[in-house]
């Protein structure tokens, strides 16, 4: 017991956002005009590069029944595999283009939820790896007393997909499906499917990142 | 030579939060995983993080007493809240964006869905947020928020609060909490603070008075700190990339 150990201070407890985080986070969706600038689901300008892609889902709780109150945030690498971030260290040209973030809330009445966003690069792994495409995707609700981190991987990218290092990670072979968003083409737009079962069957995998 | 490079985040420490499965706050029930969280030796993808800069706020962004004043203030105690945002290592966080939500005076939200019966304040829209400058110090300016009632049992009382978010250098430092007020007494009783585990911990999320900063003839004062989580020093190698 009684060491001298350094003492590191503790990360702020999380609680749950609640059911009106949309007042903070998302203020319009609140009908709140407050601010100039509003964050919002899409990632895409005119001069993005990479291709279109929409990705949409819904999030069910552990009756099958969808979230109506749920806040989804995403984070990727832009077209060519570069985040658009100063911990970035891989020295590739980043698309000025590209914030690479969103944030969207589920649909009050149907628990929808999309971003307009581009399919990403690959990104380096460790120890010389390379990472399939992938989206981090988070999701904070009431009820929800930590932020759910997942990841959206592609089904189109099959091969990457059986080397990525965290999806190879994931012990539970069929649970791997789980982060595997289904591709449809839908009046000419590029359309990923990405349903979150946060408890019961297929209940999608959380990462402890 | 000596130089700090940076690795990945310290993994979390899952005893400083509450667990997803906490049946004293109901909700949480149908809203739990079941499976364990897979750990993943963090990448790119989770150091990394958007950057926002300071010209995309409003000068009022960060002031809740008249960003949505209308024909006059908002009723309640005008009260400034200040802080430093610093990781665990006690580095400051720069740059962090910070997001506060929270009920008026009467404990009502300006949201579609709260049906309580509290009045709403015409002059009070409950929204703000700020960059944290090159010392992780940020400050904003509100009206302290009011108690309210909610269904978890049928005679449930949240202590005041305001919520709030951080989006900072890396993706793993991601958080969303609440912090409450000292002195308040139904805090002990309040089935959401109990989910946390540590009482150390739910201590670290009530803000303190202060009255050295209070404002003469204005505002009081509160102080409430924040901690992320901070990145290893990587000695011999930065695998990371």
């Amino acid at each position: 017991m009684n060491h001298w150990n350094f003492q590191e201070l503790h990360e702020t407890p999380s609680q749950t956002g609640g059911p009106y985080v949309h007042i903070g986070l998302l203020p319009q969706q609140a009908n709140i005009e407050v601010f100039e600038n509003n964050f919002n689901n899409q990632l895409v300008k005119e001069n993005t590069l990479g291709e279109r892609i929409r990705l949409e889902g819904q999030v069910f709780d552990g009756l099958g029944l969808p979230l109506r109150d749920v806040l989804i945030e995403i984070w990727q690498a832009d077209a060519n595999g570069v985040y658009p971030s100063a911990a970035d260290m891989q020295g590739k040209a980043v698309d000025p283009n590209f914030l690479g973030w969103g944030r969207t809330g589920a649909d009050f009445e149907t628990g929808f939820w999309s971003f307009n966003t581009i399919k990403p690069g690959s990104v380096p792994g460790r120890k010389g790896t390379t990472q399939a495409p992938h989206i981090a995707l988070i999701i904070f609700a009431r009820g929800i007393n930590i932020g759910l981190n997942t990841r959206v991987y592609f089904e189109d990218e099959a091969e990457a997909n059986a080397q990525d290092p965290v999806l190879k990670g994931i012990e539970w072979a069929p649970r791997r499906q789980t982060l595997i968003a289904k591709r449809e083409e839908r009046d000419g737009e590029v359309v990923y499917r990405f349903d979150i079962r946060i408890q019961g069957e297929d209940e999608t995998v959380f990462l402890d990142i | 030579m000596s130089q700090l490079i940076l690795g990945a985040y310290a993994q979390r420490n899952t005893d400083d939060h509450p667990p997803a499965y906490a049946p004293g706050y109901k909700t949480s029930v149908l809203r739990s995983p079941k499976n364990a969280l897979i750990s993943i030796a963090e990448t790119l993808t989770e150091v990394t993080a958007p950057h926002f800069s300071a010209d995309q706020f409003g000068p009022k962004d960060n002031d809740l007493i008249l960003n949505y004043a209308k024909e006059g203030l908002p009723i309640g105690e005008r009260i400034i809240v200040h802080g430093y945002v610093r990781d665990q290592f006690g580095r400051p966080v720069k740059n962090a964006l910070l997001e506060v939500w929270q009920a008026n005076a009467s404990g009502r939200y300006r949201h579609p869905n709260d049906q309580f019966i509290g009045a709403m304040d015409p002059n009070f829209g409950g929204c703000g947020r700020m960059m944290t400058d090159a010392n992780g110090y940020f400050v904003f300016r509100t009206i302290k928020p009011g108690p309210y009632p909610w269904r978890n049992r049928i005679n449930e009382w949240r202590p005041a609060h305001i919520h709030f978010s951080l989006l900072a250098d890396g993706w793993a430092q991601r958080l969303i909490s609440q912090f409450y007020f000292e002195g308040d007494t139904l805090i002990d009783s309040c089935p959401i603070i109990k989910t946390i585990p540590s009482e150390q911990q739910r201590r670290a999320l009530i803000a303190l008075e202060d009255k050295s900063n209070f404002i003469e003839a204005d505002s009081r004062c509160y102080r409430f700190d924040i901690t992320l989580r901070g990145r290893r020093a990587t000695y011999f190698e930065n695998d990371l990339t």
